[in-house]
C-alpha cells in the first residue's frame, strides 16, 4: 500500500529515469552475459580450430602462426601422413576401429535391452541383490578388475584379437547403459504390453514389436555414447592388440607421435582430425540424442 | 504379468549375470588374491602374505610420490570442474537467444576430450613455443614452461579435465531448468536478492546432481590415464605419474601382477571410502523432494 502511495507521489519524469536505468542495466547484463559466454566458447573451441588449420600448415609454420589460416596451405601432412611409418595406411587403421566399434556397439543394444526389460518389467527370486549388484558395478573401478580380466583372456587365447574388446559389452557389461534403460522403461505404462500379452503375444514378441520402438530414443543414446566410447578408447586397445595390423586409429596416433614427432609435427595433426571427424559427424548429426542421453539417464564423460 | 514362468525375467538377465560373474566378480576377488601374491606371468602366483603392501607403505618412494599426485590431482581437478560447469550452467539457463549453440560448443570438449587426437593436441598447444604460449607473448606475457616444471605440468592435465566440463554442464542445466520459477517470484516479494535465492533456492534444490557429479567425476577422476600416459608420461620428475599409470607400467610393462594388483586395491579402497564418505555426508546436505529430512 505504502508503495502504491509512494509511487502516486512521484512525477512522471522520475518514472520514466527509473525505467531508463532498468532497461540499461538489463541490456549491460544482456551484453556481460553474451561476452561471457562468447569468450569461454571461442577460447573452448579455439584449440579445435586451430587443430584443423594447423594441419593445413608446413612443419616450420606450425610453432610460429598462432593464427587459423596457414599461409602456405599444404595437404603434406595428409599426405603423408596416411602413408604411416608402418607397411599399413590409416585406411587399414581406420578400418580396424570400425570393426571393433560396430559389433561392440550391436551387441550393447542387444544385451542391454534385453536386461533392461527383465529388471524393469519381470519380478523373480534374487531381483534385489541383482539390481544392487547393478548399482555396485556402476561404481566399482576398472582399474581393480583389469588385471585379471587380462588373465581371463590370456588364459581363453583371446589376446591380440578384438574378443577381448566386444565381449564383456555383448554380456550387458556396460552397467551404465543397462541403468539407464531399467530407468527409461519403469517411466513407461505397461498398457500396451499388456494389450499384447492378452492378445497371444510372447515376451520376446512383446519386447520386439512393442518395447524397442517404445524406448528407440533411450536406445539411441546407449548406442551413441558407446560408439564415441570405443572410439575414443585407448587403454582396452593398448592392453590387448599387440600386432600393428589390428590397431585401431587410437593406438595408431600414439604410434605416429613415438616414431615421426620428432620433425613431422604436420602429419600427426593432419591424423589428429581425421581421427576426431567421425566422432565430431556424429555428434553434429545427433547432438538431440547426446543432451538428452546426458541430461535424462545421467552419463559420465 | 500373470502365467509367466517365474524365472522368465532371470532369463533375460542371463548375459548379464554371466558377465557380472565372469567379468567382474571373479577378477574382484582374484586381484584381491593377486595382491597378496608374487606372478610374474611365467610361474604359479606365490603367496606372499603382506609383502606387497609392506615393501608399498615402507619402501617404494615411487608409490608415494605417485599417490600424493594422484590426490593432487583428483582434490584441484574434481572441485575446479564442477564449480565452473555449475556456474556455466547458471550463466547459460536464462532467457538468452542461441542458448542451444553455447551448449552444444561447450559440450564439444566432452565428446572428443578423452580421446588419443586430443592429448596429442595438448603436447602441441602447451609445447615451448606452442599456441599457448605463443597467446600468451601476443599479449604480453612471459611464455611459460608448462612441461618442464613439476607443478605446470600437472596444471595442463587438470586444464584438459577443466575443458571437459561439458557433460556436469549438461547436467547441471537441465536441473535447473527444472526448479519451479515461482519459487524465485515468491523469494523476491519476501526481499530476497538474486545471490539469497540461488544459496537458499537453488542450491539446496539441486544438491542431487551436484552429489550425482561429485562421485561421477571424482571415480572417473582417479582413473585418468590417457591424458597423463600422451601428454607428459608421467614426467618430469614424475610429477603426473598417476596411480593408473603405474599400475599399467607395474602390470604390462615389468609383468609384476601382484604388485600391481596390490597398487590397484589401494586405489580402489581410497575411491570406495571416498565414495562411502560422500554418501554417508549426504544424508546432511542432500535435498530431495519430498523429503522429510532435508
Amino acid at each position: 500500500m505504502t508503495e502504491h502511495i509512494l509511487q502516486n507521489t512521484t512525477t512522471a519524469r522520475d518514472v520514466e529515469t527509473v525505467r531508463a536505468r532498468e532497461l540499461r542495466r538489463h541490456r549491460i547484463n544482456a551484453v556481460l552475459r553474451y561476452a561471457l559466454l562468447g569468450g569461454v566458447g571461442l577460447l573452448m573451441l579455439y584449440p579445435l580450430i586451430w587443430l584443423i588449420g594447423a594441419s593445413f600448415k608446413t612443419n616450420s609454420e606450425i610453432f610460429a602462426n598462432p593464427g587459423f589460416w596457414p599461409e602456405k596451405p599444404t595437404l603434406d601432412g595428409y599426405i603423408a601422413g596416411w602413408k604411416t611409418s608402418t607397411p599399413y595406411t590409416f585406411g587399414t587403421f581406420f578400418l580396424n576401429t570400425l570393426w571393433i566399434v560396430i559389433p561392440k556397439v550391436i551387441g550393447t543394444a542387444i544385451s542391454c535391452t534385453a536386461v533392461a526389460y527383465g529388471f524393469a518389467r519381470f519380478e523373480f527370486p534374487g531381483k534385489k541383490i541383482l539390481f544392487a549388484s547393478l548399482i555396485a558395478t556402476l561404481l566399482l573401478p576398472n582399474v581393480v578388475t583389469r588385471i585379471p580380466q587380462y588373465l581371463i583372456f590370456r588364459d581363453l587365447g583371446w589376446l591380440d584379437s578384438y574378443l577381448p574388446l566386444w565381449v564383456p559389452s555383448a554380456l550387458a557389461g556396460d552397467a551404465f547403459f543397462v541403468f539407464m534403460l531399467v530407468q527409461f522403461l519403469r517411466a513407461i505404462p505397461r498398457d500396451m504390453e499388456e494389450a499384447a500379452r492378452v492378445d497371444g503375444a510372447n515376451t520376446i514378441q512383446t519386447l520386439i514389436f512393442i518395447v524397442v520402438p517404445l524406448i528407440m530414443p533411450a536406445l539411441i543414446s546407449v548406442c551413441l555414447f558407446q560408439f564415441m566410447w570405443t572410439m575414443n578408447d585407448f587403454l582396452g586397445p593398448l592392453i590387448y592388440i599387440s600386432s600393428v595390423e589390428k590397431y585401431p586409429v587410437s593406438l595408431a596416433l600414439k604410434l605416429s607421435i613415438d616414431t615421426t614427432e620428432a620433425f613431422e609435427w604436420n602429419r600427426v595433426l593432419a591424423m589428429s582430425v581425421l581421427s576426431l571427424a567421425p566422432a565430431l559427424a556424429v555428434f553434429f548429426l545427433a547432438q538431440k540424442y547426446f543432451i538428452d542421453g546426458i541430461s535424462s539417464g545421467g552419463i559420465k564423460g | 504379468m500373470s502365467g509367466d514362468n517365474r524365472f522368465m525375467g532371470l532369463i533375460y538377465l542371463s548375459p548379464y549375470i554371466l558377465g557380472l560373474m565372469v567379468f567382474t566378480a571373479l577378477p574382484f576377488l582374484a586381484s584381491l588374491y593377486l595382491s597378496f601374491t608374487n606372478y610374474n606371468l611365467m610361474d604359479a602366483p606365490v603367496f606372499t602374505g603382506l609383502a606387497n603392501y609392506i615393501k608399498l607403505f615402507t619402501a617404494d618412494r615411487t608409490f608415494r610420490k605417485s599417490l600424493w599426485v594422484t590426490l593432487i590431482y583428483v582434490f584441484t581437478t574434481v572441485p575446479l570442474k564442477l564449480a565452473f560447469a555449475l556456474f556455466m550452467a547458471v550463466i547459460l539457463n536464462y532467457k538468452l537467444k542461441f542458448i542451444n549453440v553455447f551448449r552444444t560448443a561447450y559440450y564439444v570438449p566432452s565428446i572428443l576430450g578423452g580421446s588419443i587426437a586430443i592429448a596429442v593436441l595438448w603436447r602441441y598447444i602447451f609445447a615451448d613455443v606452442g599456441l599457448v604460449n605463443m597467446g600468451l607473448q601476443l599479449i604480453g606475457f612471459e611464455p611459460v614452461n608448462w612441461f618442464g616444471d613439476p607443478t605446470n605440468a600437472l596444471f595442463t592435465i587438470t586444464l584438459l579435465r577443466l575443458w571437459q566440463f561439458g557433460s556436469a554442464m549438461v547436467i547441471f542445466l537441465a536441473a535447473l531448468q527444472s526448479i519451479d520459477k515461482t519459487l524465485y517470484e515468491a523469494a523476491s516479494i519476501d526481499g530476497a536478492g538474486k545471490w539469497t535465492g540461488f544459496v537458499y533456492i537453488t542450491l539446496p534444490l539441486i544438491t542431487p546432481v551436484i552429489f550425482f557429479n561429485l562421485i561421477m567425476q571424482m571415480v572417473q577422476a582417479f582413473q585418468e590415464f590417457n591424458g597423463p600416459y600422451i601428454i607428459t608420461q608421467g614426467g618430469p620428475l614424475k610429477s603426473t605419474y598417476l596411480l593408473p599409470i603405474y599400475i599399467y607400467d607395474e602390470a604390462f610393462k615389468r609383468f609384476d601382477m601382484g604388485y600391481a594388483s596390490a597398487i590397484a586395491w589401494v586405489l580402489f579402497v581410497i575411491i570406495m571410502a571416498l565414495t562411502l564418505i560422500a554418501f554417508w555426508s549426504s544424508r546432511h546436505w542432500v535435498y530431495y523432494a519430498g523429503d522429510k529430512r532435508g
